[in-house]
């Protein structure tokens, strides 16, 4: 495989940061109560993953060892709240659903570790590749943790409904519910992994 | 990693660098956002009022009153609603604090006369599934559940599990229709309130 390709691949299959890596539980489990909340959340993390990731990687020659970690959280809050402020005036009722998870991503463990482990040994290019990877990988597993979570909690996934909501299961919706289902999407994700 | 030594002067300077650069860009996102972000908050607010309340011709922004509800010590904003200089009726930004989690802000329409004509959900933290589906059942024409139409004077806005109640609460989501119909009511006595100071006003003049 090409090895640009392969950097795409590794962020969503091999590294996989929400299946394989267990980063950023916190808006995995939080936002993830339908499939529209978790695809956001997911694509708002996955901007912010490549500009930091790219912003990171062209410091790195720059930034001596010693004040890495504070040099690297800067570059992600200014980022993330840029990203809060044109949300807010641009998605308003988007900003609303996500609300406070969207400042957290700043503390996202994601972030800092895809600038520990990739951006800061790797190009420009290579880093906003990785963090394509990366991000595509949290979006497509808040995407079906979402989805699979409104299913059996509502009947609907994206709003359409599959079957009538007096047969959901309400615990889904809510924050057991988000573990559960979270277990079992790790367990099927490495079954099919380790084959 | 990194060329540059880890001096206090390479790492003062770089650290400095950075932070000057973010600072100028958070300057300048926050200058081009800071207007769409105020109309989009203005644009929730106008499309809230203009859902609830009936017709009007005046601009309920420029208008709103702050009451403090007797007896209570915080103000629930009424916006009036005017058709050619006469009082049509409101909308009252309420909320209630005894909800099941956190607060409920509620836009509540009135007409003249104080019945209600629509109301929106602003915000909430009730449980999805339960409490939150009080922005579809309290308009639900199913048994005693809808209070669109009702005057809070005339009928008892209270869930029928307590005495005199006279509404059907969400199922399994009793302290969410508690504190749903007490911001009802606070906004009721809030919009009595404001045509009072108003009727008393016009006669002092």
């Amino acid at each position: 495989m090409n090895s640009k390709l392969r950097i795409i691949y590794n962020g969503i299959v091999t590294d996989n940061p929400t299946f394989v890596l267990l980063l950023g539980m916190c808006p995995t489990l939080g936002t993830t109560s339908s499939a529209i909340n978790g695809m956001s959340m997911g694509l708002a993390t996955m901007g912010v993953l490549i500009c930091s990731n790219m912003a990171i990687s062209a410091i790195k020659n720059f930034v001596p060892a010693k004040v890495r970690i504070p040099a690297y959280i800067v570059v992600i809050a200014t980022f993330v709240t840029m990203l809060q402020m044109l949300m807010q005036a641009y998605l308003p009722s988007l900003y609303e659903t996500l609300g406070i998870f969207i400042p957290l991503i700043v503390v996202n463990c994601i972030l800092l570790g895809r600038a520990e482990a990739f951006a800061s040994k790797h190009s420009v290019l290579d880093s906003g590749l990785d963090g394509i990877g990366i991000g595509l990988g949290f979006t497509i597993a808040l995407t079906l943790l979402g989805a699979i979570r409104e299913l059996i909690g509502t009947g609907r996934i994206f709003d359409t409904i599959i079957f009538p909501e007096t047969f959901g299961s309400l615990v889904f919706v809510l924050a057991p519910g988000a573990f559960i289902a979270l277990g079992f999407m790790i367990a099927i994700f490495n079954y099919f992994k380790n084959r | 990693m990194s060329k540059n030594k880890s001096s206090i002067a390479t790492m003062v300077l770089s650290l400095g660098a950075i932070t000057a650069i973010a600072a100028a860009l958070l300057a300048w996102v926050n200058d081009v956002t800071k207007t769409p972000i105020e109309e989009a908050r203005n644009a929730k607010k106008v499309t809230a009022i203009q859902d609830v309340t009936p017709a009007f011709t005046n601009d309920p922004i420029a208008d709103a009153d702050s009451i403090i509800p007797e007896g209570e010590d915080r103000t629930v904003v009424v916006f009036p609603a005017f058709e050619d200089g006469i009082l049509t009726g409101a909308a009252v930004e309420t909320y209630s604090m005894d909800g099941f989690s956190g607060e409920i802000a509620l836009m509540v329409g009135f007409d003249a006369a104080g019945s209600i004509t629509g109301y929106t959900v602003l915000s909430h933290a009730e449980t999805p599934g339960l409490g939150a589906k009080m922005n579809e059942w309290f308009r639900d024409n199913e048994g005693k559940r809808s209070v669109i139409g009702s005057n809070p004077a005339v009928r008892n806005m209270n869930v029928a599990k307590d005495p005199g109640g006279e509404v059907d609460g969400i199922t399994a989501a009793t302290i969410t229709s508690r504190a749903f119909l007490q911001a009802i009511r606070r906004a009721h006595s809030a919009f009595n309130q404001y045509c009072e100071t108003k009727s008393h006003n016009n006669n002092e003049q």
